[in-house]
């Protein structure tokens, strides 16, 4: 069972994050805490134009947030607002076992979480933050 | 001293598994589990005596209303108070601190008045507090703690002063495991004319306690940590404070006599009870204090400071953990990090076995925030808990540490 929660592709994610750190001059920063657990988070994005340039997470959080951070940051780069938008929503959506998961993607790998109630608010963290950014930007 | 593997034997809930493995419930200071002799008074109440209380003159009426009082000179006995009128039952010990800064602190706080609190609060004793300077103008005032999670006594000397109108303070520690001077911060409170209010959710259910010894002037406590149900706790006050302040919520019983523009209020500790209480529960925590005292509780005080000390020591010797809070005299709990894996993984990883721990904040935010982290793991035992089960604790976190290392790639 534990398994099922901690994947290779989670644990690769956790130990090797993607895109971490903060973004100088970033259009959108947004940060966001999780009040269950005290894990926060930090999101940055470089707009060019309609289009998400850049994406980078910063802030301290147990492997599923984490993990599920560096994730979006690969899954939203390059994406236009509207389909970022969109995409948040899925996953959000997923992880409430609202929407199927895709088979083939690294975020297949969280789908575990959603036997864990209490720790899907970890996987959505980094989600919602960039959510909240966008709509603050509108 | 109690025999432990005897006592096991009143707790259902500690046969039950979890998954292939038995559970180890290590969360005692979030809630304790309750004794076969609580669940019985719970469902003999409701099975042979249940009825709205202080209200009819029938049989059941009757025996429901004596057993609410009976509970409520159970647990003034059990806390030292001289007078179970200045026992007010509550929802618990967040409702209690709540009554007191509604009834007392709207009442009688003014702006430049100043409350001494304590950098270690649990969000019970602070929030409410927060409302009321924000409603009063009165100020918050925090004392530090030192490096090993004692207070800083040398500066409460300087905090406490003439502005002062009250001092409130944890009894005992949920995250520092540290059992705080009440008996001198209420010195203190009094030299200066100021109240002192003793938050005891952490140690009423742990050592002996005896209000007029700690010379306080409001004591807090919750039943669900104590061995008994959810949705019941207790505010001691002094009977000439209780008859000064306003009541806390209005309507049926706290009344004395009730026109269409005004209304008198009831006696204490009625003045402070309004509507249907949690009647069942109060009669549980009444069975729960016998429980307590059936043990005697210096044996439960010995046997969880021996416990405490045993699983520090135990912890201490695993590479690189950060244990919080002093050495000696702790409380039964330890709280503690890891570097390589984050407390919420390692209590996921830990419930994979049966052990049940806490992970996050504790409900002390700006304490996590003092001792520089977001979130530590806790382990709180309570009397039933053995030293093998300190001991599967210890050996799980290896396990953990062990299947988090096993994956390749840089530390986080």
């Amino acid at each position: 069972m534990m398994r099922e929660l901690y994947t290779q592709v989670i644990m690769d994610h956790y130990k090797r994050p993607r895109n971490r750190g903060a973004l100088e001059d970033a259009d959108l920063k947004e940060h966001l805490l999780n009040p269950l657990c005290g894990d926060e988070v930090t999101v940055y994005a470089a707009l060019d134009g309609d289009r998400i340039a850049d994406v980078k997470f910063d802030g301290r959080g147990c492997s599923i947030s984490q993990a599920s951070a560096s994730m979006m940051t690969e899954q939203l780069i390059g994406k236009s607002r509207e389909a970022a938008e969109a995409e948040i929503s899925h996953f959000k959506a997923m992880m409430i076992g609202e929407e199927e998961f895709p088979e083939m993607n690294d975020l297949t790998a969280l789908k575990g979480v959603i036997q864990y109630p209490s720790r899907i608010k970890c996987a959505t963290l980094a989600w919602t933050a960039f959510q909240q950014g966008l709509e603050g930007r509108k | 001293m109690y025999d432990v593997e005897e006592i096991r034997h009143d707790f259902p809930i500690l046969d039950r598994r979890i998954g292939e493995n038995r559970l180890v419930y290590l969360d005692n200071a979030a809630t304790s589990q309750k004794p076969r002799q609580v669940i019985q008074a719970l469902t003999d109440y409701y099975e042979h005596r249940n009825a709205n209380i202080h209200r009819g003159v029938h049989r059941l009426a009757e025996e429901a209303t004596a057993a609410y009082e009976e509970a409520r000179q159970k647990v003034a006995r059990f806390l030292g108070a001289p007078d179970a009128r200045d026992l007010v039952f509550t929802r618990g010990t967040t409702e209690s601190i709540n009554l007191v800064t509604y009834a007392w602190g709207r009442r009688f706080l003014r702006e430049g008045d100043e409350l001494v609190l304590t950098e270690a609060e649990h969000h019970s004793n602070l929030v409410p507090w927060q409302l009321a300077a924000q409603a009063t103008g009165a100020k918050l005032r925090f004392i530090p703690i030192l490096e090993d999670g004692m207070l800083d006594l040398d500066e409460a000397e300087h905090l406490i002063g003439p502005k002062t109108r009250l001092v409130g303070c944890i009894h005992a520690s949920n995250v520092l495991a540290t059992i705080n001077s009440v008996e001198r911060l209420a010195e203190l409170a009094h030299e200066n004319g100021a109240l002192m209010l003793v938050d005891g959710a952490q140690s009423a259910p742990h050592l002996p306690v005896d209000v007029e010894a700690l010379g306080c002037d409001f004591f807090a406590c919750s039943g669900l940590k104590m061995l008994g149900p959810t949705g019941v706790g207790v505010l001691w006050g002094r009977s000439e404070i209780l008859e000064e302040m306003d009541p806390f919520l209005g309507g049926g019983e706290m009344i004395r006599e009730v026109h269409l523009d005004r209304s008198t209020w009831n006696v204490l500790p009625y003045k402070f009870e309004a509507g249907t209480m949690n009647v069942a529960q109060a009669v549980g925590l009444g069975a729960a204090v016998d429980y307590l005292d059936g043990l005697g509780m210096e044996n439960v005080r010995e046997h969880e400071r021996h416990l405490g000390e045993y699983a520090y020591g135990r912890l201490s010797e695993i590479e690189g953990i950060t244990l919080y809070g002093p050495k000696r005299d702790r409380m039964g709990l330890v709280s503690f990090s890891l570097p390589d894996v984050h407390p919420h993984d390692l209590s996921q990883l830990l419930d994979e076995e049966g052990v049940a721990i806490r992970s996050g904040h504790h409900c002390a935010q700006p304490l996590m925030r003092r001792l520089g982290v977001a979130a530590t793991a806790r382990a709180s035992f309570y009397l039933y808990n053995t030293e093998q089960e300190a001991d599967m604790l210890v050996e799980a976190l290896a396990r953990a540490r062990e299947f988090f290392g096993a994956f390749s790639g840089a530390k986080p």
